[in-house]
């Protein structure tokens, strides 16, 4: 038997089987072939959306919510409905104290502004923020580093800017670190430069951030806040939290708890909740369609294998009339159905294989990628042809009880 | 070498059953060359069957090589055929996708036997019967008579105690059969048992004994005429 598979007699005997057969061969080895060719590009197709999801939302905290304050809907402790709200720096410390879970708190303050660089210019979002925003919303720094605590407290007339900006005002291949650009006839010193793509605020244009104190001295804004962005501990859930945010804000400002209008808010969370949940939805749809697909493929070969039986049930009566075992014949038969499915299996793999490839070169790059590097697990290809061998042998067993359970002399006799 | 004691065999057909043989005892000893005579529907191919280890027998005794068979399995029977037994078919059955000397190779690989050590054998029984210039050649290409040829070579490859031909010369012209049955007789010189099963009078009467056989029981069972090697 240990020699078995490695005898070349057993793989002549497989080889001139498949060559008598090969229109049979091929339709099947095409059929198990496409499965596992579904299988690897759905599945990298998946990964694909995946990865461009993460692209988009992934350098933020999954479990932060937006709140800015907007105007009163409805009258209260008499003031009138459409009062105009506007968020404060001790809202802030009510809400540290007040909300449980909270990861972090970060206040922002936010206009268009032009900004100049000798010659070019362009408007962009200004920030005033903190260094915490960094936790919140993490930047890809490509250069210098973003604010950071002595910038707050010395209020200092630094910036950091966005790739896109670098583009829009310095020549190429100046480096930005250390120049000033103009934001309302002040300059200030770059100190940082990070990646775009990422999804914010701002618009299009491009964010510039200076130091929050340094903002709210330039742009006199006293003890007020544009929005806050509230990040909970994983453990917390961020649903409840918005609503307990939004109902303590309602309270500081004497606005009507039932006043939905008063605070807007967006729950990043919750919306990236959802769109993993289709991302998985769609995984496990991958899954199941793959591998309906390869079963039934592997089906095919079984069938085929069966109908082949059939054909050879002479051939088979003559070898064990000429002293073949049963195992022998059993086995050369399972053999036979394992070797089909592996080599469809492996097809499959690579055509699979270059179809991503194919994917990934065509509309897998750009910042408008349909598709972020389409991949897929080396893990899950092994188990999915591991499970292609099995699947493999265990088909391969039926046609090879049919071989051995027709007697020889009904094999043999003369038709 | 073959002895058979009130061999019965019966096949069921719907509720009844078909008794083709009933109760036969034969002897065959080392180096005879029997012809098993009948029309079809005596019991010869169900015979043969048995004693070919095809199938198995109801009731009775059989001996093969002074071995008692009984509860034989298939691998024991697999293995006592390749062991004992050469079998020539009237329709030749050899592999069509094999080369003559591949079909002749092919006992010999269930025996085990190495590749190249399997080539140099068969070889030399595809020389025995005269077809060493057609070893690569498909069965396709083969004349009728050269296919037997092959499947002769193919019984012999193993040495075997017995060939069983079952109407070797069924599927063959007078010229062709003449030349198989000269084969046969050739091997049978040589110390062969051979045991042949054919429903045609002038092939019987080459062999050396005629053994008749009517609706599963011998009616007859005599030496032929012909003149004996020594």
């Amino acid at each position: 038997m240990s020699n078995f598979l490695f005898d070349k007699d057993t793989w002549q005997e497989i080889y001139s089987s498949i060559r008598k057969n090969k229109t049979r061969t091929g339709i099947t080895i095409i059929g198990v072939m496409w499965g596992i060719f579904l299988l690897v590009v759905l599945l990298g197709a998946a990964k694909g959306v995946e990865n461009n999801f993460n692209k988009l939302f992934g350098n933020f905290a999954t479990n932060s919510v937006f709140v800015w304050a907007q105007q009163t809907s409805k009258p209260f402790k008499g003031f009138q409905e459409g009062k105009r709200l506007i968020l404060k720096m001790s809202d802030l410390d009510n809400i540290k104290s007040e909300i449980k879970g909270l990861e972090f708190v970060v206040p922002r303050h936010q206009r268009q502004s032009m900004a100049i660089n000798n010659f070019k210019s362009g408007t962009f979002g200004v920030f005033g923020d903190y260094p915490e925003l960094d936790n919140v919303q993490k930047k890809d720094l490509v250069y210098g580093r973003f604010i950071n605590d002595n910038d707050i407290k010395e209020k200092k007339k630094v910036c950091v800017i966005e790739e896109e900006i670098y583009k829009q005002l310095f020549d190429k291949d100046v480096y930005p670190i250390g120049t000033y650009i103009k934001i309302n006839d002040i300059n200030y010193n770059v100190v940082g430069m990070y990646k775009d793509g990422q999804v914010g605020s701002g618009g299009p244009q491009g964010n510039i951030h200076i130091p929050f104190t340094t903002f709210q001295q330039v742009y006199n804004t006293g003890n007020t806040i544009g929005w806050m962005m509230i990040t909970g501990k994983p453990e917390f859930d961020i649903k409840q939290m918005e609503a307990d945010v939004k109902l303590l804000l309602k309270n500081l400002h004497k606005v009507h708890p039932k006043d939905e209008r008063a605070f807007g808010s967006f729950n990043l969370g919750e919306r990236i909740a959802q769109v993993t949940g289709f991302l998985t939805g769609m995984q496990f749809l991958t899954w199941f369609v793959g591998i309906a697909t390869l079963i039934a493929g592997v089906f095919a070969i079984g069938n085929i294998l069966l109908i082949t039986v059939k054909e050879r049930t002479k051939e088979i009566g003559i070898r064990r009339a000429l002293g073949a075992k049963p195992w022998e014949i059993k086995r050369q038969i399972i053999l036979e159905s394992v070797f089909l499915t592996s080599i469809a299996g492996a097809l499959g793999i690579i055509f699979g294989g270059l179809v991503l490839m194919l994917i990934d070169a065509t509309i897998g790059k750009g910042p408008d990628a349909a598709l972020t590097n389409p991949t897929v697990d080396i893990p899950v290809v092994l188990i999915a042809a591991v499970t292609l061998v099995i699947l493999g042998t265990l088909i391969g067993m039926i046609p090879a009880q049919t071989a051995v359970s027709i007697r020889p002399i009904e094999a043999l006799r003369e038709e | 070498m073959i002895k058979i004691e009130k061999l019965h065999k019966s096949y069921p057909i719907g509720k009844d059953s078909l008794h083709v043989l009933k109760g036969l005892d034969l002897h065959i000893k080392e180096g005879e060359f029997v012809s098993i005579m009948g029309s079809s529907g005596s019991g010869k191919s169900t015979l043969l069957n048995i004693v070919g280890l095809l199938d198995n027998h109801d009731s009775g005794k059989y001996y093969l090589n002074g071995q008692l068979i009984e509860n034989l399995d298939e691998k024991k029977a697999a293995i006592l055929r390749n062991k004992f037994l050469g079998f020539v078919f009237q329709s030749f059955n050899l592999i069509a996708y094999k080369t003559a000397v591949e079909n002749v190779a092919l006992p010999l690989y269930y025996q085990g036997m190495g590749r190249k050590e399997r080539q140099i054998v068969a070889m030399q029984y595809l020389e025995k019967v005269g077809l060493t210039d057609w070893a690569n050649h498909l069965p396709s290409e083969l004349s009728g008579g050269q296919k037997q040829r092959v499947a002769i070579a193919r019984a012999l490859v193993t040495k075997p105690k017995v060939v069983l031909a079952d109407e070797p010369t069924g599927a063959l012209d007078s010229t062709t059969s003449e030349s198989v049955m000269e084969l046969l007789k050739e091997i049978n010189r040589e110390g062969m048992t051979v045991f042949v099963i054919t429903h045609e009078e002038d092939i019987a009467e080459q062999t050396n004994r005629i053994v008749r056989l009517k609706d599963g029981i011998i009616i007859s069972d005599e030496k032929t005429a012909q003149k004996i090697n020594i």
